[in-house]
């Protein structure tokens, strides 16, 4: 026993020697994960952003990532990460943002970056889609495909983002069909496929014959290729998982973003900012538009390349709130500000908004 | 042919050491396999995971903070599980202490303090609060379980989620923050809400200290009062705990209240010290890591302790290897199940004579 105790000691003195004559000149670049990178939705999305980082930049940068990191445990892997000689780092969930704000204040020469949060420091950037855009052309196809006139929504958590997809997606609806009904179902999880299931079948049953999801697994489509009705998929191209079910996909595209950044970090032109960046830079991309007459994928191309140069804005006035009263005035739009906090419905919502 | 398993009357004090070595070496030996048959260094990752963080002040901090509510609460749990009560809630009661103490730091958010003692008292009473959340509702478990005789396992169970909803709704509704956007989380609590660092911008913070004291006043609890002595006697002989006219009644609702005490005054210790403000989920499953804590431990403070410990270095570990050799988290958190089997395996060993038994033919 005492000459593997011993035997153990001089390995680990060993290697400890050894790791210290490494030399480290290459970029690194750490990432953290609210889910585990086979979620294939939005913790995919972003480690399929990192893997385009890695092949662009080839031998210059060296990526990490930590997945699966409590939220509320997550200030120890930011630090690691900091502490391990990675200089631009990207917190990729609303949660990470406290955290990650304390470890920056601590670390003023590590570049930070945070998705979907509003905390800004000198060295803390933050980022995020305008996956609403999508949602409003998602909305119009469901209206021209659904023969029901009913969407089942399964949303995750009532945060701006979810709400103001709803909205979008109803304002594209009601362009459409001005009738067109939306049933929700929280299933308070960003990930999981049991309970995302379960609503899909619940939504179905009660005669939604296109389903919308604002969770990240691909239980919802399945469920309706199973049924025979529509889907969409999100975050990543669901293809796959329902052939014959999806209309096409709300897909995430961070890989451009971060090869921005990190080349703005090997030029030392990186500064703090705030990007919010749609269709239109590429963030959000549509996925191939699949299952639908010629007519409404026409409709679909057109809105898209309208939403891209400006022409359709989702959140132009009159917008009416779901009792009635006025949510932007004709003529104006809502301002980003608005939208980042939305908590209301526009009108034609049947669904009483979780407080 | 089957195991047989045959208690040791007078277990060799040697094997009571050399047992958890040989468990850890046999970890190891499993881990590294693991790892060489992923083509990395098995040496490479025993110094990840073991060496580095344990010799870097920064890493010996976070293994002092992670490791905190976890020692804190499976001493709390210690002292109903000694006594045979299974209170599985500990993570509700948690939650109940960190949103009750929470709520005064909302309460005094932005509130000038121009009393004699400033904002001096409002840490103190959060603390204080936090300790009261978790006791109460450990008690509901406790009188239902008196008065009615209904399962505390069921009860402290569910209880947990009753918490987690509660909170959740609270963060979603009332204590919101105005200026936050919508989203679900509570004000940044103020300088005098927060448990100060013990090193300037460091996150060791003096829950830390609390939680050692703690340790050391359980210690002596369960060795040199009456207490301790009656809980001892009640989990070991009942019966005889009965004739010695001992009430088992105020016994499982002190146990109880202690239990949920501290494992509020993590709660709170959490909140405050680490994260800052309340939101939906303050706690990664705490409450449920420490009952592996605290059997780790033996149901001991100071075997707890280090129990406490050994946990957060697999986590603190993980991470490292995660980082540094691109580890999987599966592997990091696989190892970290190997480990524990093979030291509740080897205390298996210890307790017991294992043998071989030939069938018997009749």
């Amino acid at each position: 026993m005492r000459d593997w105790v011993k035997g153990a000691a001089v390995v680990a003195l060993a290697a400890m020697a050894g790791s210290a004559a490494r030399a480290e000149d290459k970029l690194k670049v750490g990432f953290v994960y609210v889910g585990p990178v086979g979620d294939f939705g939005y913790s995919y999305q972003h480690d399929q952003g990192r893997q385009f980082l890695q092949k662009q930049f080839g031998d210059k940068v060296e990526t990490t990532f930590l997945e699966n990191v409590a939220e509320n445990d997550s200030q120890r892997a930011f630090e690691q990460l900091a502490r391990s000689g990675h200089k631009l780092i990207f917190g990729t969930s609303f949660g990470f943002m406290d955290p990650e704000l304390k470890v920056a204040k601590q670390f003023p020469g590590v570049k930070f970056e945070h998705a979907t949060g509003y905390k800004l420091a000198p060295n803390l950037s933050t980022y995020s889609a305008r996956f609403y855009e999508g949602r409003y052309i998602m909305g119009e196809i469901a209206a021209k495909v659904s023969k029901n006139h009913t969407v089942g929504y399964i949303a995750s958590f009532p945060i701006p983002e979810v709400v103001s997809g709803i909205d979008a997606f109803m304002l594209g609806a009601q362009k459409v069909d001005p009738n067109f009904k939306i049933k929700i179902v929280w299933v308070n999880s960003w990930f999981d496929p049991g309970k995302e299931a379960d609503a899909a079948k619940a939504l179905i049953a009660q005669g939604a014959d296109v389903i919308a999801q604002h969770t990240d697994s691909a239980a919802p489509l399945q469920e309706a290729e199973k049924a025979g009705v529509h889907g969409f998929g999100q975050s990543s191209d669901m293809a796959k998982f329902a052939p014959k079910a999806i209309l096409t996909s709300l897909e995430d595209n961070w890989g451009p973003y971060y090869v921005g950044e990190v080349k703005a970090v090997m030029d030392g032109t990186w500064k703090s900012h705030d990007t919010w960046g749609g269709l239109a830079a590429g963030m959000v991309v549509m996925g191939p538009y699949e299952n639908m007459p010629a007519d409404v994928k026409a409709m679909a191309e057109q809105t898209e390349a309208d939403i891209k140069s400006g022409k359709v804005k989702v959140f132009a006035g009159p917008i009416a709130k779901q009792d009635g009263s006025v949510g932007v005035k004709p003529g104006e739009v809502m301002p980003d500000k608005e939208i980042l906090g939305l908590n209301w419905y526009v009108k034609g919502v049947d669904d009483k908004l979780p407080q | 042919m089957h195991i047989e398993l045959q208690p040791r009357l007078d277990p060799p004090r040697w094997l009571g050491v050399a047992a958890p070595v040989a468990a850890f070496a046999v970890a190891l030996l499993i881990g590294g396999l693991i790892v060489a048959l992923l083509g990395k260094s098995p040496l490479d990752a025993f110094r990840v995971y073991f060496v580095d963080p344990l010799t870097q002040d920064w890493s010996l901090e976070a293994l002092a903070v992670k490791a905190s509510p976890l020692v804190l609460i499976a001493v709390g749990l210690c002292f109903c599980f000694r006594a045979n009560l299974w209170n599985i809630g500990a993570e509700g009661q948690f939650i109940a202490g960190g949103a009750l103490g929470g709520a005064l730091a909302l309460a005094t958010h932005g509130v000038p303090h121009d009393g004699p003692l400033g904002g001096s008292w409002i840490l103190p009473a959060m603390l204080a609060l936090g300790v009261v959340g978790g006791a109460l509702y450990a008690l509901i478990p406790a009188v239902l379980l008196v008065t009615l005789g209904v399962s505390e396992i069921l009860t402290s169970l569910m209880l947990v989620y009753v918490a987690r909803l509660a909170l959740d709704y609270l963060v979603r509704g009332p204590w919101r923050d105005p200026q936050g956007f919508n989203f679900p989380v509570s004000v940044n609590f103020d300088p005098d809400a927060t448990l100060p660092s013990l090193v300037e911008g460091a996150s060791l913070h003096a829950g830390v200290l609390v939680t050692l004291a703690v340790v050391v006043l359980a210690a002596v609890v369960f060795g040199r009062t009456m207490l301790g002595y009656e809980i001892r006697i009640v989990g070991a002989a009942p019966r005889a705990a009965r004739f010695a006219g001992f009430s088992e009644r105020k016994l499982a609702l002190a146990a109880f209240a202690l239990s949920g005490g501290l494992a509020g005054l993590a709660g709170i210790m959490e909140v405050s010290g680490q994260i800052g403000q309340l939101q939906p989920s303050i706690s990664p499953g705490y409450g449920f890591t420490a009952i592996i804590v605290a059997f780790l431990g033996r149901l001991q403070p100071v075997g707890i302790l280090v129990a406490g410990l050994v946990l957060a270095l697999t986590y603190v570990g993980g991470e490292g290897a995660q980082i540094a050799l691109k580890l999987p988290l599966d592997v990091t958190t696989a190892f970290q199940g190997i480990l524990l089997i093979c030291v509740l395996g080897a205390d298996v060993v210890t307790r017991y004579r294992v043998r071989l038994v030939g069938r018997v033919l009749a």
